[in-house]
């Protein structure tokens, strides 16, 4: 009898709350029709918002799907919401249905089991995408296991300039030399900033001896040795920066409001595309062009994943499978509209979908694909935790 | 089942018992629907920073929170910096607050003051930040104005004005802010100040006007005045979104920085933001404490020095000087707003120019019809936000009127409690409390948590004019036959019209600036001005921010508007009841 009760109890969850499976596409979309899709994305971004209003009409056209953009600050208010709702018990009906998220916040989440679970392979248009040219399987060296669906990928460039600096600076040694001759004309977002965090890890990319131990976990290798020609170099740096390093800018827009105002000449991106998008939208000069440093620069990927109390999961599945579509991603490459990389590997592409490609033109300051150089892979989120720390306590708390 | 079969009349006697029973709790309940939140918030708060969290796997109570607090080197910087920017923000805008009615006050030009401070309340505090900050940056319209001629940069120099490492700007930014909030409540005060007489006999005895105010009058008005000058500290002490665009980053205050352990992907820090927040708790209730040691001091000081018979300087100079600040106080919010105006319409606008190459519709255009629909949000809320609060007030009022039930200095503290104890450490805990109850995103608890904020500002507006009012009009009343509920309804309401008008737009924007209870009650899915103006902020567009800003301060400001507007229209063949 109590074998039977549980066996009912078991059953029941499956017949009346049924998560959607998204080999089975055809139900997912039929369950999705007339669900409301509350996608978390950050919101300081125009241009993004934009693009997100126009996937929520393409996405109620065809499917029958209303999106909601949720802006947020910080994604972390998204983690923050379901972390409160599972502390809270509220493990169906969450507020959350879709998160772009990224590197650190993904670990977190699927570690503490606040995601949904593997639906990004089984996905249609997931057969596009290049899994093994772009960097969409891992995510800061955690393999995605499919919690995650990309839509954007992205690379680490320097916007620099063309009236105050003659050419690339192509190098760290460069970059400080530069910044010596020219004082107060250089920074980077503050870290724990996700951008600023960055430039230490390409930086360190630029001094390191031997690149491949940052791969692996900074414990299993001799961390202060590994680190101390990128302590040297940020030393001997600091000086130079703008506000004599005693003030840095919260965040990469505030960061290119700077090279607006021509505050600064010179600030790191992670979106080839981003300065040529930023000079159609009158917020940086037309004299801004972008370089790679040599030796390659970091790549990583944009994701969307799904909360595991979701309450239109069918839904965000859906919305994720069109941020794959050929159509999206072109507009995303567009730098009148986002200037993001894409994810998809274009030879599997019909002919007409391959021509909404080749049609668009990239954009005054955007380097083609092939002048990009070599995407290096993000170091072991090890390495970014304990240079985080290590920046704070020598530079972060100093006045 | 009886009473219903009752005769008609029996039912009207029976009505006004019935009543009697509902009013003279309306206080206590008040107070409980105010000060549950707050302890559960804080109890959510407080549990994490002794090491439990559940759904992150944390179990155990220990004090490994406050360890790894202490361990963070820039704890010392930032704590003092939030002591000290708080405390000096609150000193200097009292003391221009003082300053201002000691040389103005019942003049005709304290009236042209108090209009043109008055609207600056409406102003956003992040959006008045945003626009000082554009003021004075070394690339900003001041030195735009001023460049190449006659300042001679072709680039912007490199000197640290905002964000610098004394917190100058951020203590200038909130005072900015805080003088005009601090003068309306003075000025509702004033009627049990005595001013004319204390002021004529002070002069009589031969002080200049403003000593003699200072003497006189002022200890009377700040004795009205403790409560919202403790909220000055406290906010200032607390607030995140000014101190982010004004204050020092290496370190912040203490409030930015647990807001970004909060938002760390690891989530074991948010045991550390829980320490933190608990330390905030104590850092505000010290500085409250420091600062009733201080009022005890310079009470001290004041009679000394009038013991010693001395006149106070007669200041021509000192009535200047409380001009200009009223003036500059009153001129950066306004012209920040105008700047950032100006940049909701700019095309490409480089330094040094001193206005943007062209102008365009472009980012009104993009924003208009999100705006609108989260303008629309925005008022709904507002509007039953400061409704429930007036009508809360207002029974507790005349609870205090008819039946003698005065909150005492104990249950008055109470009612302050959501302002008091910072946001951020209880606000968590209030949304983990809310989604235990089954109250989950939607605008109903979105409301519900604005109220804990804008009821104790009605409250503080509301409470001195409805004692204030001549209750002989009520005798009379009574003496013609009208009922309590009559006396109410056709004399007092009418004559309090613009008080409660008042009360209600002060109310209205505090709602309309809601951002963490927004965010965090509504899951997200509550999009307000408010909220959507912050995430905007947080890219730095300021195109963006000047369209949102603009908004936001429509929406505060219109209430304020009516608030004027109305009650002459009302009253406009009551000469008596015009201002």
């Amino acid at each position: 009898m109590t074998r039977l009760l549980a066996a009912l109890l078991a059953a029941l969850p499956a017949s009346a709350l049924a998560d959607p499976d998204p080999a089975d596409w055809d139900a997912v979309l039929e369950e999705a029709r007339g669900q409301t899709v509350y996608w978390n994305a950050w919101g300081g971004s125009t241009t993004t918002n934009d693009f997100i209003a126009w996937v929520g009409q393409r996405v109620a056209e065809e499917h029958g799907v209303s999106l909601e953009h949720v802006k947020l600050s910080d994604t972390a208010d998204a983690v923050s919401r379901v972390l409160a709702e599972k502390t809270a018990g509220r493990d169906a009906g969450g507020a959350v249905d879709l998160i772009w998220i990224n590197g650190e916040n993904f670990a977190a989440m699927k570690e503490n089991d606040l995601l949904f679970g593997s639906f990004a392979e089984d996905l249609p248009n997931w057969r596009h995408v290049d899994v093994s040219g772009k960097p969409v399987t891992v995510d800061f060296t955690v393999p995605t296991d499919g919690y995650e669906s990309p839509w954007a990928t992205a690379q680490v460039v320097f916007m620099y300039d063309t009236a105050d600096i003659p050419g690339p600076l192509p190098s760290m040694q460069a970059i400080l030399d530069w910044a010596e001759a020219n004082p107060g004309r250089f920074t980077y977002p503050q870290p724990p900033d996700f951008l600023g965090s960055t430039f230490l890890k390409q930086a360190l990319y630029g001094v390191v001896e031997d690149p491949d131990v940052l791969l692996a976990p900074a414990a299993q290798a001799d961390y202060e040795a590994v680190t101390a020609p990128l302590w040297a170099f940020v030393d001997a740096l600091t000086p130079h920066l703008w506000r004599q390093g005693r003030a840095y800018p919260q965040s990469g827009p505030r960061q290119i409001q700077l090279m607006a105002d021509d505050e600064i000449d010179l600030a790191i991106s992670f979106s080839p595309g981003e300065a040529s998008a930023a000079i159609a939208n009158f917020q940086l000069p037309a004299t801004v062009r972008t370089f790679v440093p040599e030796g390659g620069s970091i790549g990583n990927a944009s994701f969307v994943a799904i909360p595991y109390n979701a309450s239109a999961k069918a839904g965000a599945m859906v919305v994720a499978n069109f941020l794959l579509s050929p159509e999206a991603q072109a507009r995303a490459l567009d730098p009148d509209v986002l200037g993001y990389g894409t994810v998809l590997d274009l030879d599997t592409l019909s002919p007409g979908d391959r021509a909404r490609f080749d049609a668009i033109e990239l954009g005054i300051a955007t380097l083609p694909p092939d002048a990009l150089g070599p995407a290096l892979p993000e170091p072991h989120p090890s390495w970014m935790e304990r240079i985080e720390q290590d920046w704070i306590a020598r530079y972060g708390v100093t006045e | 089942m009886e009473a219903r079969a009752t005769t008609a009349g029996a039912a009207r006697a029976g009505q006004a018992p019935r009543r009697g029973r509902v009013l003279p709790v309306v206080p206590a309940l008040t107070v409980a629907l105010l000060l549950l939140p707050v302890a559960a918030g804080l109890a959510g708060t407080l549990l994490p920073a002794f090491g439990i969290l559940p759904a992150i796997g944390r179990a155990a109570p220990g004090l490994d929170a406050f360890r790894s607090l202490l361990d963070w080197p820039g704890l010392a910087a930032a704590s003092r910096l939030s002591l000290v920017t708080g405390l000096a923000a609150t000193a200097l805008s009292l003391a221009v607050t003082a300053l201002i009615l000691a040389s103005w006050s019942g003049t005709r030009v304290f009236g042209a003051i108090r209009r043109a401070l008055s609207p600056l309340l409406s102003v956003p505090h992040a959006a008045a930040a945003f626009g000082l900050a554009f003021l004075i940056t070394p690339s900003g319209w001041v030195m735009r104005a001023l460049s190449p001629w006659p300042s001679g940069f072709e680039r912007p120099p490199d000197w640290l004005v905002v964000q610098d490492p004394w917190g100058l700007a951020l203590v200038a930014g909130l005072a900015a802010k805080e003088v005009p909030f601090l003068l309306l409540m003075s000025i509702a005060a004033m009627g049990q100040t005595d001013q004319a007489r204390a002021l004529t006999t002070a002069r009589a005895l031969g002080h200049g006007r403003e000593a003699g105010w200072l003497v006189a009058v002022f200890p009377r008005l700040y004795a009205q005045i403790r409560l919202p000058v403790y909220v000055v500290l406290a906010y200032s002490m607390t607030v995140v979104d000014v101190a982010v665009i004004l204050g020092p980053n290496t370190p912040s205050t203490l409030a930015v920085q647990l807001v970004r352990w909060m938002a760390d992907p690891d989530l074991a820090l948010r045991l550390q933001a829980a320490a933190a927040a608990a330390l905030q708790l104590g850092l505000v209730l010290g500085a409250l404490a420091l600062w009733r040691a201080l009022e005890g001091a310079a009470a001290a000081l004041g009679r000394a020095w009038i013991r010693t018979g001395r006149r106070g300087p007669r200041g021509r100079a000192l009535r200047v000087l409380s001009l200009g600040l009223a003036l500059v106080s009153s001129t950066a919010v306004l012209a920040g707003l105008g700047v950032l105006a100006l940049w909701s319409v700019a095309a490409l606008w480089p330094f040094p120019e001193a206005f943007p190459d062209a102008l365009t519709a472009r980012s009104w255009a993009r924003h208009g019809p999100e705006l609108g629909a989260a303008l629309r949000q925005t008022a709904v809320i507002a509007v039953i936000a400061t409704l429930a609060a007036l009508a809360l007030a207002i029974g507790c009022l005349e609870a205090e009127y008819r039946h003698g039930l005065r909150l005492r200095a104990g249950g008055l503290w109470l009612l302050y409690a959501p302002l008091l104890v910072p946001q951020v450490a209880f606000l968590p805990g209030v949304q983990a409390a809310m989604l235990a109850a089954g109250l989950t995103t939607g605008i109903w608890a979105v409301t519900a948590a604005h109220l804990l904020f804008v009821f104790p500002y009605v409250f503080l507006a509301l409470g001195d004019p409805w004692r204030a009012w001549d209750a002989r009009m009520g005798t009379v009343a009574r003496t013609l036959g009208a009922g309590p509920e009559r006396v109410l309804w056709r004399v007092r309401m009418p004559m309090l019209l613009a008080p409660a008008l008042t009360a209600a737009a002060v109310g209205f924007a505090v709602s309309v600036g809601q951002y963490l209870p927004t965010l965090l009650v509504g899951g997200g899915r509550v999009a307000t001005v408010t909220t959507e103006a912050v995430a905007l902020a947080a890219g730095g567009d300021r195109r963006a921010i000047g369209v949102y800003a603009l908004a936001q301060t429509a929406a505060a400001l219109l209430p304020f508007a009516l608030a004027l507007g109305l009650p002459r229209l009302v009253h406009r063949d009551r000469r008596g009841m015009r201002p």
